[in-house]
């Protein structure tokens, strides 16, 4: 009760305004097929704040020059500005260090890179991972791949007809020989909120290390790696209002010193003989060769803008708009909801009769409306509901209930002109 | 509706969506293929029965978008009685249609009823949807004989 009135007062005193909000993204200015763009493809990709934009051409314009290495006032100015993209992402996690914030591509490198350095280091035959049945296929395919060297198995928590994983079942998969538990802490197929402290909790009873898949979260739960206390954490940039092409994996320090590099190069080598090699420190020692420098700084440009607006109010408006789309679209009877978790992001999965999804995607297309259709790299939970396929309309602190209005409309002209 | 959206779903393919020719299984098909655009995650099944090179009876079972499925029920449709070689030819000159390869009217027109897919080269991401049915078809002809190789 106290926290929400707290909440209540902040939100008042910081006023969020979505006219305001909306006014910071340019594209949502965009005419599609002679109809004001109703952009709901969040979960896919956020749009970025014109401070995003600007920061990238401010940097090509007047900062380009290579990290780390040059003495000349360029580089160190890029280096700066670099390093503070690093700064920012660590207070925004609360993670302990910088050493702790390592750059990538994006989630999917990200994991790519535990992986990799977990294959080398750790893995034996028989032993075992565990992961979810709403993983993204990121999460899936880079264990799989180490399945082609050594017997290791996954090990799947099964969901239930919510869309909620089903706890007990997963105690049950936790053995000594269980050497990660990998899991999407939000899905970005079904919406659900994964319960990650408990999660958590569980596996370190056990010893055992955790990593989220943090790409549907970042941008609406605020996360405090510490408190969390997950192992890894790995997100995108481009899903938080952020460019494409760069992502963190984020590594308690001691977990990260004990891993062997991932990619060799430059950068991440402290001496280079041909006889031997040292390794540079932390975070540098995952970074190897010349890093993605605009978007890292466009990074850092994105979280200065939701910190200013504030994950709490971001989070509020965008559990409104998630109600009361979740309650428009409960009306219309020939649609069927994928996904009814309790705790819920603002991702809404639907399905049809007799309307397969990407008719549904192409005719709302010519309203305007973006959103996704097709399994969202998510196979394994579309044969889990036994279904192809769905529509996914995703929210953002910029979307209206106007937006939603849209949708609905457009959803009942569908309906008469396929039904 | 839109205009180009209208072309796309012209309402002999909403029709066709919607009451299917040829849904149904042969069961003493000789010929068999399973069809599948991991894109969308359709699936189509081609029934076929094939005599003296001529295709006797064609039909089909499965899940797709109205694109994919219109085709698969005018396909089925259309072929019925063809040689199979024709239908193979058919098939080139309705994927050169669908694919903007072939644009003059005439040519076109030969395609007869198929030519409301016409509207299908605007929306690249649909071609798949549209030659589905057909790929499977022509793979269908390719498998064994079924009643030949069970004997
Ligand atoms: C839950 C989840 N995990 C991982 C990814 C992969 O992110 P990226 O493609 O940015 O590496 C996505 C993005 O679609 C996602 O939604």
């Amino acid at each position: 009760m106290a926290t929400e009135i707290i909440n209540n007062n902040k939100r008042k005193s910081t006023g969020f305004d979505v006219n305001k909000i909306r006014a910071d993204f340019p594209i949502l200015k965009e005419i599609i097929h002679g109809k004001p763009l109703c952009y709901l493809d969040n979960a896919a990709t956020t749009q970025k704040p014109q401070s995003v934009i600007d920061t990238i051409v401010k940097y090509y314009t007047s900062q380009n020059a290579n990290i780390h290495r040059g003495v000349h006032y360029l580089s160190e100015l890029a280096t700066k500005e670099f390093e503070d993209a690093r700064t920012k992402v660590k207070d925004f996690i609360n993670a302990s260090s910088e050493k702790e914030i390592i750059f990538t591509r994006g989630t999917t490198e990200s994991i790519n890179l535990v992986a990799n350095v977990f294959n080398k280091a750790i893995l034996k035959d028989e032993d075992e991972i565990i992961i979810s049945a709403m993983e993204h296929h990121s999460n899936i395919v880079p264990w799989q791949l180490i399945q082609d060297q050594k017997k290791i198995k996954l090990r799947i928590i099964p969901i239930g007809d919510n869309g909620e994983i089903i706890f007990d079942e997963f105690i049950k998969l936790i053995n000594e020989k269980t050497k990660l538990i990998s899991i999407v802490y939000v899905s970005n197929s079904l919406g659900t909120i994964n319960p990650v402290e408990r999660i958590i909790e569980e596996a370190h009873r056990h010893n055992i290390p955790v990593l989220l898949d943090a790409a549907q979260a970042i941008q609406h739960i605020k996360i405090d790696v510490q408190k969390l206390d997950c192992d890894f954490l790995a997100f995108s940039g481009h899903k938080i209002y952020g460019p494409t092409g760069i992502g963190v994996l984020y590594g308690k320090e001691k977990l990260l010193d004990s891993l062997p590099p991932f990619l060799g190069g430059g950068d991440m080598i402290s001496k280079v003989t041909f006889e031997k090699t040292t390794y540079n420190e932390l975070p540098y020692k995952f970074e190897a060769g010349t890093s993605n420098i605009a978007d890292t700084i466009g990074l850092g440009t994105a979280i200065d803008y939701v910190s200013q607006i504030g994950l709490e109010n971001i989070s509020l408006h965008e559990n409104e708009i998630l109600d009361y789309a979740t309650e428009s679209l409960l009306q219309i009877p020939e649609l069927r909801i994928i996904g009814q978790a309790k705790h819920k992001s603002s991702v809404i999965s639907f399905v049809f009769d007799n309307i397969h999804p990407h008719d549904a995607g192409t005719f709302l297309d010519f309203e305007g409306i973006a959103i996704r259709t097709g399994h969202h790299c998510t196979q394994p939970v579309m044969d889990r509901f036994n279904i192809p396929a769905t529509s996914r309309a995703s929210f953002a602190m910029y979307n209206t209930k106007e937006e939603v209005d849209v949708l609905v409309k457009g959803i009942k002209k569908l309906i008469e002109v396929f039904n | 509706m839109d205009a180009e959206l209208k072309e796309l779903y012209q309402q002999v393919i909403l029709d066709h969506n919607k009451n299917p020719r040829n849904f149904r299984k042969i069961e003493n098909a000789n010929h068999f293929a399973e069809g599948y655009n991991p894109l969308c995650g359709d699936r189509l099944n081609i029934y076929v029965e094939l005599e003296d090179g001529r295709i006797k009876d064609i039909s089909f079972q499965g899940s797709g978008c109205a694109i994919s499925k219109a085709s698969a029920s005018l396909m089925s449709s259309i072929v019925k009685g063809l040689p199979v070689e024709e239908a193979e030819k058919l098939f080139e000159k309705f994927h050169a249609v669908i694919t903007g390869k072939i644009t003059d009217e005439e040519n076109i027109e030969e395609l007869g009823k198929l030519a409301v897919f016409a509207g299908v080269k605007e929306f690249p991401s649909r071609v798949k949807c549209a030659s589905l049915a057909w790929h499977t078809m022509v793979a269908a002809f390719k498998q064994e004989d079924k009643s030949v190789s069970t004997e």
